[in-house]
């Protein structure tokens, strides 16, 4: 290491931005074997049609997200709801 | 990546080690293993005539020129891969067995398509090849779903098949550098047994130039990684070589070489 590289920090290795983009893929592509996330689109589906009954929301503004972290998923749902007029 | 130079590397060291040993080209269409074998003019009759009958096995069969006990299916050139069909597959590998072969190699093409399906149905054993690259770690993970759940045992129930991992165009300075996923790395994303490391080396490109398989390069470090490959397949335990990098002194920077 030269004494730059000690001032200014290292510049995160390709390598292990590649392992940790594998962990991922792989992580999630296991989830969705045969079964798992398959049911993410319906699910936003129904989310915007309960939703919409009670406010004005763009199908757009609702988003969905399945991650799996460690050991356990996380599901991440996003609703923007619309700007309330005063 | 490597699948076919392993396919022939493999098979030959199987048959240095005495065994009688068929290596099968899946890849129909695209043949290279005669290539890479070096008998591509002896190519008569190959795997697709056999399957439908329009020549037999024997016939077919091409001896291979380095090793008494090998031999050689190629694959058609002028089919598609539809002409492979599990039942015809099945009665070939059979009738192999029958002939007394105790190894038979299946030399599966790239993809998830119907050549990959068809060499990975009948395997007991699976040899997965991936370079320390991410789409071939991620293609490796998708083939090894794929042999779980499509191979005869495992729609049979029966033990499942049997997998290795096999690392090749392996460079221990980049990954020393910081550049390459490890063997360490790419074994604990797919969490398969590794069974040998391949060193990244020009003389696989020699091995293919004048079609002998490169585990005849004597004294080449990609023809012992394959030779430590055959021995560990057979269950002798072999330490990992040229995995480990090792930084040139000054006095070797200063007076060049390689």
């Amino acid at each position: 290491m030269s004494l730059l590289t000690l001032l200014f920090g290292e510049k995160k290795k390709t390598a292990s931005v590649a392992k940790e983009r594998l962990q991922l893929i792989i992580a999630r592509e296991h989830g969705t074997d045969g079964r798992g996330a398959d049911f993410l689109p319906a699910l936003q589906r129904e989310l915007i049609e309960v939703i919409s009954k009670y406010v004005a929301v763009n199908p757009d503004d609702i988003k969905v997200q399945l991650e799996k972290q460690d050991n356990y998923e996380v599901l991440e749902v996003n609703i923007v709801l619309p700007e309330l007029k005063p | 990546m490597g699948k076919t130079t392993t396919s022939a590397a493999f098979a030959s060291g199987l048959a240095l080690r005495g065994f009688k040993t068929a290596v099968i080209d899946f890849d129909v269409g695209l043949r290279n293993l005669d290539l890479i074998m070096g008998c591509e003019r002896r190519v008569v009759y190959d795997f697709v005539n056999v399957i439908n009958g329009e020549a037999r096995l024997n016939q077919a069969l091409i001896k291979d020129k380095h090793c008494e006990n090998l031999f050689v299916l190629p694959a058609s050139q002028t089919r598609d891969k539809e002409a492979l069909t599990e039942e015809g597959v099945e009665a070939v590998i059979r009738e192999l067995e029958h002939m007394g072969f105790a190894y038979i190699v299946c030399d599966s093409p790239a993809g998830i398509e119907r050549g990959a399906i068809m060499a990975l149905t009948f395997a007991d054993e699976a040899i997965v090849t991936t370079n320390p690259e991410v789409s071939s770690v991620r293609d490796s993970d998708r083939i090894l779903g794929i042999l779980q759940s499509k191979s005869r045992r495992a729609a049979e129930g029966r033990e499942p098949v049997k997998e290795h991992l096999l690392l090749t165009r392996y460079s221990p300075k980049r990954v020393d550098d910081g550049e390459m996923l490890s063997y360490k790395d790419v074994q604990e994303l797919l969490r398969v047994p590794l069974i040998g490391v391949i060193p990244e080396s020009e003389s696989v490109l020699h091995a293919s130039n004048q079609g002998t398989p490169a585990i005849h390069l004597k004294g080449t470090d990609v023809s012992e990684a394959y030779t430590d490959v055959v021995a560990r397949f057979l269950g002798e335990d072999q330490p990992l070589r040229f995995v480990n990098y090792d930084k040139p002194g000054l006095i070797k920077r200063l007076f060049g070489g390689k």
